[in-house]
């Protein structure tokens, strides 16, 4: 530990010619501190950690032992995965000289160059990548809080929340009423909630077919809308309806007590609820103070640092750069950026231009995948798409069995590299 | 229906629109003999044909690849097929020169047909044995060459496999470093010439797959031989 140190070079040097050469003071090696172990986080780490070849020290900062993704947890929901099958461990990231801590952050001092965890362990750094996540926000949905998870799950950060949306709509009566209400504009993962309306109609078809689905939309459109809406025709047919803002979609309260929505001011009774909130960057970021008021950290297009400081680097949902969706592909694309840049800064390796992409595949039905992607490179103002693709309507089965299958190659693809 | 139709043909070949249907694509008699010489072993053709080691010919322009019946194809031909790949001039062409640059996986153990024109000598008499083109206007598609040739030059460049390493993160996510392959192919160890060639036929569209159209839609030619060099040493 080199805290006392890095305390002394900290307050005794210029920052800017640290930041220019931190090699120069002797045998401390320069440090990053990654905090959040997801798809931004973990690649972030690993990439540096391998790519330094030990020039780096390099320490993860993550809540969780063992990390549930996200990405695929609806499929969970539909019972084409084992939660098993989603979760993940650390041991290659330990075993490839990054320091994982399973703690908490709670607090970065940016003029100390400090993070402090909630086991009151501080770290000291040169670079901090923060990955945490999302957050919901406050008052989002009226009559739903945090405290209300347990009655009706949000299910959207994956872990028990996700087996708790599960057990309950097993649990729904025959011909009973799931409703969903859908987060407004910018959130994780834009297809997410209506790939899991997808599910959830799956597993009701085979065993309550008589049941019904509501979607309580804020939102006008959603990602993918003509292919979802196209297989819910096609394999559904009926039990979904959606709700969109002409038809109250965004005027919209929960009473978790009763277990009733209120639908522009109709009360309707639910026997399960999935409520999906608006959201924000996760805690972390706000308290290091890189937010803004739309509570997303901007970051510099071309290296995902910070707008606000420039020896921290924001990664994943939590940034605000531009085109990209929020999703662990481009997380996952976005890390690697940052950590090339990261390690220019810190060892004097060569930094290329950056390149971002992301595919966002989605199941339908048992074998009916579709896909979303684009291609993004930096302009002065955000991260822009430059090329892009979707699934067509009217694709043939072989198609859409070829696309599931390889979405399952992707799975298995983009958890080796994020987790070794 | 064909009263109307008629006069909207006569209309498109009066003002020269009318597909080249009719285009010559080599000498088929020669074509013949070639068949014989480099296909016959395993492909039969013509009236009767049945599948052998390899399915049988008959009506392979415009069919979709991996989609004669009965035959087990491979599983790379048979993701070929369901990403779109059809068989035509365009697509038939460097199957033959080089079949494994177009479809990594397939079962076709034949070493290619480097010479043009043999090609198309061959290409010629494999089309005596389906619907003609002259005969179905919309199946113009078929009977178009186009030119896949890649640049000499372009082969011969030398990339630099440091650019390739931090290019090859984006291939990463999806394809696998260790060269497993489920669901996505594996790219590890791809020999550095096929892997050019291959980028480039998803460049020109005439590989299928959107995700790949656009990955190398954006790689320039120094960017792709980066990439071969790269994951060439990959073991």
């Amino acid at each position: 530990m080199t805290l006392s140190r890095r305390h002394f070079i900290g307050s005794g040097i210029a920052t800017g010619a640290l930041l220019a050469a931190p090699m120069v003071w002797g045998q401390a090696k320069p440090r990053v501190v990654v905090i959040g172990g997801g798809a931004g986080g973990a690649t972030a780490a690993r990439y540096i950690a391998k790519d330094s070849d030990g020039a780096i020290d390099v320490t993860l900062v993550e809540a969780n032992p063992i990390y549930t993704t996200c990405f695929f947890s609806n499929l969970y929901l539909g019972g084409f995965r084992d939660f098993e099958s989603l979760q993940h461990g650390y041991d290659k990231l330990s075993g490839g000289g990054v320091t994982v801590i399973n703690d908490m952050a709670t607090g970065v001092d940016r003029d100390a160059r400090t993070v402090t965890l909630a086991g009151g362990q501080v770290l000291t750094w040169d670079r901090l990548v923060l990955s945490p996540g999302i957050d919901f926000k406050d008052g989002s949905v009226p009559g739903w809080s945090l405290d209300a998870a347990e009655v009706m799950p949000h299910a959207y950060k994956a872990g028990p929340q996700t087996q708790l949306l599960r057990q309950k709509v097993d649990a729904m009566p025959q011909g009973g009423t799931f409703a969903m209400v859908a987060p407004p504009n910018p959130y994780r993962c834009p297809p997410g909630p209506y790939e899991r309306i997808s599910m959830v109609a799956h597993v009701l078809k085979e065993r309550n077919p008589t049941a019904k689905i509501l979607v309580l939309d804020p939102k006008d459109k959603f990602s993918k809308q003509a292919l979802f809406e196209e297989g819910w025709g096609k394999h559904y047919n009926g039990m979904v309806d959606w709700i969109g803002p002409d038809f109250g979609g965004n005027n919209i309260e929960v009473r978790p007590g009763t277990m009733e929505v209120v639908v522009d001011g109709e009360v309707m009774k639910v026997d399960c609820c999935n409520v999906i909130p608006g959201q924000m960057a996760g805690r972390i970021a706000a308290l290091a103070g890189v937010t803004d008021d739309s509570g997303w950290a901007p970051v510099h297009p071309d290296s995902m640092k910070s707008k606000v400081d420039e020896t921290i680097f924001v990664l994943g949902d939590s940034s605000a750069q531009g085109d990209m969706p929020k999703s662990g592909f481009s997380a996952n694309s976005q890390a690697k950026v940052a950590a090339m840049a990261i390690r220019g800064e810190l060892a004097g390796s060569k930094v290329f231009p950056a390149r971002y992409s992301n595919t966002c595949w989605s199941l339908i039905a048992p074998e009916d995948g579709v896909k979303v992607g684009a291609s993004y490179e930096p302009t002065p103002e955000k991260i822009a798409s430059v090329d892009s693709f979707i699934s067509a309507t009217g694709e043939d089965a072989a198609l859409r069995k070829a696309t599931y299958q390889e979405s399952l190659g992707w799975y298995a693809g983009i958890t080796a590299d994020i987790f070794g | 229906m064909g009263r109307r139709f008629l006069p909207a043909l006569a209309i498109l070949a009066a003002a020269g629109l009318f597909p080249a249907a009719a285009e010559e694509i080599g000498d088929a008699a020669r074509g013949a003999a070639l068949f014989k010489r480099e296909c016959a072993v395993c492909h039969e053709i013509g009236e009767g044909a049945m599948r052998r080691i390899g399915p049988p010919l008959n009506g392979v322009f415009g069919r979709r690849a991996g989609s004669a019946d009965g035959f087990a194809y491979s599983r790379a031909m048979a993701r070929m097929g369901s990403d779109g790949l059809t068989w035509t001039l365009e697509t038939l062409d460097p199957y033959l020169e080089n079949p494994k640059a177009l479809v990594s996986g397939t079962k076709m153990t034949y070493r290619g047909l480097k010479d043009t024109t043999a090609r198309s000598d061959l290409l010629a008499y494999l089309r005596e044995w389906s619907d003609k083109p002259q005969d179905i206007p919309e199946a113009e598609p078929t009977a178009l060459k186009t030119d896949h040739e890649l640049d000499p030059a372009i082969l011969a460049i030398e990339g630099d496999p440091d650019y390739g390493e931090y290019l090859a993160a984006e291939c990463q996510t999806c394809h696998q470093r260790d060269g497993s392959d489920l669901g996505i192919p594996s790219i590890t160890g791809w020999p550095r010439e096929d892997f050019v060639v291959a980028m480039h036929a998803y460049k020109k569209k005439l590989r299928p797959h959107p995700v790949m159209q656009m990955m190398a839609g954006r790689l320039n030619d120094e960017e792709i031989a980066a990439l071969a060099a790269f994951f060439a040493t990959l073991e």
